[in-house]
């Protein structure tokens, strides 16, 4: 009977590798959600400027490639009044960001030009794009890593959105 | 047209390995000598076809043909010719037909070098290494078909193929990894052979041997090419990450050392019959295991790239399939074979035995480490991840008894010994290397510390127990070239296990790490190095744009020396990379890693200074050539 016991292990070591193929290795849930968004003081802007409205919050970089695809979804999405996309610029040259907006179309309301990367660090970000959803009372509520596009648009940030206005 | 037929070609090889695994059986079941010597026209037939596929996909690559998909995804026009030729297996569905096309060089050379094997064994071989090839063939063609084409229309230019495998060191990894991966299918085949045949007469442990110390040999050179690109070309400075995917690795590699000395065991003793077959099974096993691991994308890796969740569910299943097979068989058959096995204190036996199970619960724990996040995740819904600390507490401490051991196993007969003979043939060599390991760093570094003197006591020890037993050997035959080659096979990789001991101990206690901010202009002093950063100047590779670093290292002021670390954005992905400059040497390398960029033309420089690290290497490359030395003994030949 012994000689059963290395095929008993292996097929319980399975179970574990069939339910670990359902759980995203990649999704880190942010430590920011349900928090208040971080304080910043920037371009005559602060955190203030999430109050009332709810809010896209949209980190971005000149060259990101995966941000230039994104940049398209950004420019067709229809403005509302109760929705702001503000925009946060990563570690890129000031003007030389503010330079691609003008030639590639600027979508937001506003844009902060994180130069020294304080902003990024205290909103944890780790690579670009990134997302979030930041509701009137100034609080994150979500935050997506990654491309948006329509199908993200649709199932994920949309529903939330709506819930939020 | 062309990459139709190499559809075409993976089909028939397809068809024809499925016959390969079916034909020999039937033939075997009702004695038609035909249809068992069918199996190697066969296989030497459907490795042709998985060869022809081959070509004709780096032909496809070659001639910038970007209707193939699988081209236009990982190729561009501006690639250089060298990753052209190596981009085949950049991707998912190339990485699976390096995989068949390796597992079926290994077919074809079993086929070779079989004239002594009985029909009946090597039958049995050729079936299940058909298996496995139809496995791998079938989920290529359902899942990964690496032919699809853009039709009709088509990207008159590719992406590129991802910036971090566009370097020398990542051409031959994976082939290399694979090559030893992909071996270990032939001792697995091996085993099931020998376990169904249940014939106690067949030298089943002789044969397999050659074939495990090569498979071992190029997973050791896999190994340690992975890990010098992740030293020169990450930027950490680090040289192993315990990281899940170089788990999978390191695993299979521990389990093929206890085997290669307990297959010594079996065939000398005739003992240990059952667990030396297990560990033939299972060191294939967690190569299977960790290709899917690569794969499947099931924990996040620095491999992460090779990774896609939906194909993770196929090769699970294949991957049941097989290992359930396997140890069923394994179960099945093994009592017969399950010698009564008699160990006597002391015996070379003895010592094989206790550092297999070591080596066993080491390459166990590392499995649970491994997987152990996911495990959390299913119970608790929360993240969470094992690293550095884990392995260096549980690892390392079971490897010492090994490392004790493994030097005075030669020098201790098979069979009975007297412990008091031992004590007096080296505890003198003993007292000597703990009198290095506390002196020499003291004397060189004014340092004393414990983990310090275990370290090198223990690499003391290895290097000067093997050297006395070379010494005894050569004093015993004549001539250092009358050695056998078994024997200069197990003094250097056992010696390079010393120097690898040595490395690791010293980088890691006495490697220094700085990161600073640095202008043109400026200098540092690292150890009793001067760093100067004498310029910077922007550069145009043929895919990427970026920055480089002039700067110069001077011991003193005679001698100094320029390296140039580089900061490179590629194109089409849009992604940075850093390319360092490093001042190598046998005593120490002198490492420059550029960082971010910040105002006024200042960067974040990352400097190391890094001593003994090559060493790692090797003893690493001593060892994998000590085992391809063993391999070509004469023992083998039956």
């Amino acid at each position: 009977m012994r000689f059963f016991i290395p095929v008993v292990i292996f097929l319980s070591v399975s179970i574990f590798l069939w339910k670990g193929l359902a759980l995203n290795p990649q999704a880190l849930p942010s430590t920011f959600v349900g928090q208040k968004a971080p304080a910043f003081q920037m371009n005559n802007q602060t955190e203030a400027i999430f109050k009332g409205k709810v809010t896209l919050l949209n980190v971005w970089a000149t060259w990101c490639a995966s941000c230039q695809n994104e940049h398209m979804f950004w420019l067709n999405l229809p403005q509302t009044a109760d929705l702001q996309l503000i925009s946060l610029n990563y570690h890129d040259d000031k003007e030389e960001a503010k330079a691609w907006l003008v030639k590639h179309g600027d979508p937001y309301v506003a844009t902060l030009f994180d130069t020294e990367g304080q902003i990024c660090l205290d909103y944890g970000i780790s690579g670009v794009p990134t997302t979030f959803v930041i509701d009137k009372k100034g609080m994150v509520q979500h935050r997506h890593m990654g491309i948006v596009d329509k199908t993200v648009w649709d199932n994920t940030l949309l529903p939330l959105i709506k819930k939020l206005q | 047209m062309l990459p139709e037929i190499g559809l075409f070609c993976l089909i028939l090889g397809f068809l024809m390995a499925v016959l390969q695994s079916v034909l020999p059986v039937l033939g075997l079941r009702y004695r038609q000598v035909a249809w068992i010597d069918s199996a190697r026209p066969l296989a030497l037939g459907q490795s042709f076809f998985s060869i022809l596929a081959v070509l004709i996909l780096v032909l496809s690559f070659l001639e910038n043909d970007f209707s193939v998909q699988y081209a236009a995804r990982h190729s561009n026009a501006a690639l250089p010719l060298l990753y052209k030729l190596s981009a085949w297996w950049g991707g998912h569905e190339g990485s699976l037909l390096l995989w068949i096309f390796i597992l079926n060089i290994w077919t074809v050379s079993v086929v070779l070098c079989s004239k002594h094997l009985p029909m009946a064994f090597l039958a049995r071989v050729l079936v299940i290494l058909g298996v496995i090839s139809a496995g791998f063939y079938g989920f290529l063609l359902v899942t990964s078909n690496p032919f699809l084409r853009f039709l009709p229309l088509y990207p008159l230019d590719g992406q590129d193929l991802n910036p971090l495998l566009q370097d020398f060191g990542l051409i031959v990894h994976p082939p290399l990894l694979y090559i030893g991966y992909v071996g270990f299918a032939v001792p697995f085949a091996f085993a099931l052979s020998a376990l169904t045949l249940s014939d106690p007469a067949i030298p089943w442990a002789k044969w397999m041997r050659p074939w495990v110390l090569v498979s071992f040999a190029f997973l050791t050179l896999g190994i340690v090419l992975g890990s010098w690109w992740a030293y020169y070309e990450l930027g950490w400075g680090g040289w192993w990450f315990w990281d899940p995917v170089e788990n999978a690795s390191f695993i299979p590699w521990l389990l093929g050392i206890a085997l290669i000395h307990l297959l010594m065991t079996t065939d000398k003793r005739q003992s240990l019959q059952a667990l030396t077959l297990l560990l033939a099974l299972l060191v294939f096993i967690f190569s299977l295991i960790g290709a899917f691991l690569v794969r499947s994308g099931i924990l996040t890796s620095v491999h992460a790239f090779a990774s896609d969740p939906s194909r993770g569910i196929f090769l699970l299943k294949g991957l049941l399939v097989v290992v359930s097979a396997g140890l069923l068989v394994y179960g099945l058959f093994a009592k017969k074979l399950n010698v009564a096995s008699i160990v006597e204190p002391w015996s070379r036996e003895l010592l094989i035995l206790i550092s297999v199970l070591f080596l066993m619960v080491g390459a166990f724990s590392i499995f649970l480490g491994t997987l152990f996040p996911l495990i959390y995740e299913l119970f608790t819904q929360q993240k969470i991840s094992v690293g550095f600390p884990y392995f260096n507490a549980v690892f390392v401490p079971l490897m010492l008894p090994v490392l004790v051991l493994m030097p005075v196993g030669p020098l201790v007969k098979w069979g009975r010994n007297a412990f008091k003979e031992i004590l007096k043939k080296m505890g003198a060599l003993g007292i000597v290397s703990l009198f290095l390991a506390a002196l020499l760093p003291w004397f060189l570094e004014k340092i004393f510390l414990w983990p310090v003197i275990l370290g090198l006591s223990v690499g003391f020890w290895i290097l000067l127990v093997t050297l006395k037993t070379g010494y005894q050997k050569v004093r015993a035959k004549g001539s250092l070239f009358a050695l056998s080659k078994g024997a200069v096979g197990m003094l250097l990789a056992h010696a390079g296990i010393g120097v690898l001991v040595i490395g690791v101990t010293v980088v890691s206690y006495f490697e220094i790490e700085r990161d600073v901010v640095m202008g043109v202009g400026q200098s540092i002093s690292l150890k009793q190095e001067k760093i100067v950063f004498k310029a910077l100047k922007k550069i145009e590779g043929p895919n990427y744009i970026g920055y480089q670093g002039h700067f110069t290292l001077s011991h003193s002021q005679h001698q100094t020396k320029d390296l140039y670390p580089e900061k490179r954005i590629f194109i089409m992905p849009g992604t940075r990379l850093t390319e360092t400059a490093i001042d190598p040497g046998f005593w120490q390398d002198t490492y420059i890693a550029l960082g971010e960029p910040l105002k006024n033309n200042q960067w974040t420089v990352r400097l190391y200074h890094k001593p003994f690290v090559r060493w790692i290497w090797l003893g690493a490359l001593m060892v994998a050539m000590g085992a391809l030395i063993a391999a070509i003994g004469r023992r083998h030949r039956a």
